[in-house]
């Protein structure tokens, strides 16, 4: 197996095997993160990672550069105006920071492709760390990889996703990669939130949250709002409580061992009801080990193929 | 008699929108012409030995932005003209999204002299149905026809408000102008240009519904059946807008209706990578769309191909998917896309293409053109229809010089094109 790919921008466009391998290299940088504290890893010496990140984040970014600054890159921030700033193009802002010498951009970009756009003319490997509605793939690889820890493989894993599916680009991803690698896939969640066609991936849409959680080995619940730029899309936060909440009584019908995950910060009471959020080990914290980790590996697999503009 | 103005096109194969004559040598002197008739001789002429080749009348667009006065970065007369001549079009319209609009007669006024005065090819603009294409306050057709307007429509605008269409496709109907309308309903899409689907799931983009399209055909058919007014709905992209012309058509509704070569060619899965050269208000769809609109086209429910050339700078298409302005820059693919898509395939006979893409035009819009036989103004197209040919976008004549067709093999490659008696060689 080998990994050979420039950027990093989606994991709809990966198979089976690359998530697999990203996964398993992520989980090697979790074993030496975890059993060597301090230890600073030459992998990316003399390399510069940019992140140019164009919607507000704190968890992302940092978990990013600590990745980054974990294998001896030097890292450089640039965040811009809450309000995307149209004035000054994605292209010119990339290219940019490509001439300077960038090996690595980490870009979130508020519009469906952006980094897909930025690849096409930078020399250093782009990483997307969210696109508009698109995708997050590195943040469902960290939803991925605790599944895995837990579960151990994917194929005919019975996931459940319950929720805003429409505007969770983590959800997204993980469709994607949760399909390739052999899990099955149901989604519940208001018919406003779901998007189109979207069975056409192979899922299966349900509108009861208890009928898509019916044998589940996991369930993903995702934050929701009620309306996105002045628009409802749902009555009320008490009405999806009633329909959507994640209870004893809908997660009665998951498997035993069912692990409930949440992306956080959980809506309490309404995604999630307090008595399940409350026991002990019921819902996974997002484990920040394996955030770092992940990305780790991302930068460690793209720097071996080819990212890296003046340093190659 | 001088020779010296005599052009002779020898063996040709003439292609009207009502017959075909082929082995056919025609004489055209000055801007007409004056003999066709098999084996002319004349000494001295310039000789064009057109074996193989279709003659056809030049082609007249009914959809299409010139982007003067205002936004001649993105296109002018001069290269809108050299772009329509290298297509093999004659004739152009220009749609009054221009800055500032063409909503009154002053600007009617200074497109009509500036075309006439910089274009190798006839311009004929179009004047707003609303002032600004807001879609609120009337503009003055009357002041707009007396200057040379050839139709009203507030292009790729929609007006939304049921009360004010009525009373703006009222008043326009006074005035037997042509009442061009573009389909949209706004509060369901705003010129997203990805087709509401799995596509659009699959890239994250919000995409346009079809009943977005459906529902202002709906609409203006209702009202234009009501009251019996004549209208001309413009690039239909969808099915079910193809069943509503249809049954309105059998009911007697005074309509016609166009489409636009992206709409049988290409399906919406040409946008896969965030491909923003072909992104098109209205979208590209589906191919059960494209199978209609081809119905369409073949029982006449759809009258018109036009090219809906929509020309625009590099620097708004190579961006990020949403922001990227919709278009494509299309005179100059329009009639080999067509041929290659329609005629070649067998799902059109080549006089039809010639009747949707110059006879019916010059009809609608009351120009007078079209015509073939002697006496008759020499407008016309002669191209190859069998060699293939690979599209350059870098080569277009147009400032617009991409398309979602580059790299695409394509036959209709085009030779010659005739205004009014003046050879323009192309692509020898």
């Amino acid at each position: 197996m080998h990994y050979n790919k420039k950027h990093f921008l989606d994991l709809k466009s990966l198979s089976a095997s690359d998530i697999h391998y990203l996964l398993n290299s992520a989980q090697k940088m979790k074993y030496v993160l975890e059993n060597s504290k301090g230890y600073v890893a030459p992998h990316l010496k003399g390399k510069t990672v940019a992140t140019l990140f164009h919607e507000e984040s704190s968890r992302s970014r940092l978990s990013y550069e600590l990745a980054a600054q974990n294998l001896s890159a030097k890292v450089i921030n640039i965040t811009t105006a809450r309000e995307f700033n149209q004035k000054i193009s994605l292209k010119e802002v990339g290219t940019y920071v490509d001439k300077m010498g960038a090996d690595f951009i980490v870009i979130r970009h508020p519009i469906s492709g952006g980094p897909h756009h930025l690849a096409k003319y930078v020399k250093a490997s782009v990483i997307n760390a969210g696109d508009g509605l698109n995708e997050n793939p590195s943040e469902a690889l960290v939803d991925l990889l605790t599944i895995l820890e837990q579960k151990n493989s994917f194929t005919g894993l019975k996931v459940a996703i319950i929720g805003d599916i429409m505007y969770n680009r983590v959800a997204k991803s993980s469709i994607w990669a949760l399909i390739k690698l052999g899990a099955k896939v149901s989604i519940a969640g208001p018919a406003t939130l779901i998007p189109r066609d979207i069975e056409k991936t192979g899922v299966t849409i349900h509108h009861s949250a208890t009928e898509a959680i019916i044998d589940a080995d996991v369930v993903l619940c995702l934050k929701v709002q009620e309306d996105r730029r002045g628009v409802a899309l749902i009555p009320s936060l008490n009405e999806y409580k009633k329909l959507y909440k994640i209870n004893k009584t809908r997660l009665s019908y998951a498997k035993e061992d069912v692990i409930v995950m949440h992306p956080g910060p959980i809506n309490r009471g309404i995604e999630i009801s307090s008595s399940i959020i409350d026991k002990e080990g019921s819902v996974l914290d997002k484990q920040q080990g394996s955030g770092i980790a992940v990305r780790m590996a991302l930068f460690h697999l793209h720097c071996r193929s080819g990212g890296g503009s003046l340093h190659v | 008699m001088s020779n010296t103005n005599l052009i002779l096109i020898r063996k040709a194969t003439i292609i009207t929108h009502d017959k075909t004559i082929y082995n056919m040598d025609i004489l055209i002197e000055n801007d007409k012409i004056i003999d066709v008739d098999t084996n002319i001789n004349v000494d001295q002429c310039d000789i064009i030995e057109a074996e193989g080749l279709y003659v056809i009348p030049g082609l007249i667009d009914m959809h299409c932005e010139l982007c003067e006065p205002g936004f001649d970065y993105r296109e002018s007369f001069e290269t809108g003209g050299a772009a329509a001549i290298a297509g093999g079009f004659t004739a152009l319209t220009c749609n009054p999204m221009t800055s500032p609009i063409i909503d009154n007669k002053t600007v009617v006024e200074y497109v009509v002299n500036k075309g006439h005065n910089v274009s190798p090819v006839a311009i004929y603009p179009y004047g707003a149905l609303t002032k600004g294409n807001e879609g609120e306050y009337m503009t003055e057709i009357g002041g707009m026809q007396l200057r040379g307007i050839v139709a009203v429509s507030d292009g790729d605008i929609s007006i939304q408000d049921s009360k004010t269409l009525k009373r703006v496709l009222q008043y326009a109907s006074m005035f037997e102008l042509p009442i061009i309308l573009h389909c949209e309903d706004h509060s369901l899409s705003k010129g997203f240009g990805v087709n509401d689907g799995y596509i659009a799931t699959q890239l994250g983009l919000e995409g346009s519904m079809a009943a977005s399209e459906t529902l202002m055909v709906a609409k203006y058919i209702a009202i234009a059946e009501e009251l019996k007014i004549r209208i001309h709905l413009a690039h239909i992209s969808t099915k079910e807008s193809v069943e509503l012309i249809r049954a309105a058509k059998r009911r007697g509704v005074r309509m016609t209706s166009e489409t636009s070569p992206q709409y049988f060619s290409l399906t919406e899965e040409a946008i896969k990578g965030y491909n923003t050269y072909a992104k098109v208000n209205p979208p590209l769809r589906e191919e059960e769309d494209i199978k209609a609109i081809i119905k369409g086209l073949q029982d006449g429910t759809i009258d018109v191909i036009s090219s809906d050339h929509q020309p625009h700078n590099i620097d708004s298409k190579a961006i990020e998917f949403s922001l990227a302005a919709n278009g494509i820059s299309a005179l100059e693919t329009a009639l080999a896309v067509s041929f290659t898509y329609l005629v070649k395939p067998g799902y059109l006979k080549m006089e039809q293409l010639v009747e949707k893409m110059s006879h019916r035009p010059s009809h609608l819009l009351s120009l007078n053109k079209s015509f073939f036989g002697v006496g008759h103004l020499a407008d016309l197209a002669i191209f190859d229809p069998e060699s293939d040919y690979v599209v350059d976008a870098t080569k277009f004549k147009s400032k617009a010089k991409h398309s979602p067709y580059h790299g695409m093999t394509l036959k209709g490659l085009m030779k010659y094109t005739f205004v009014e008696g003046k050879k323009y060689t192309l692509n020898i």
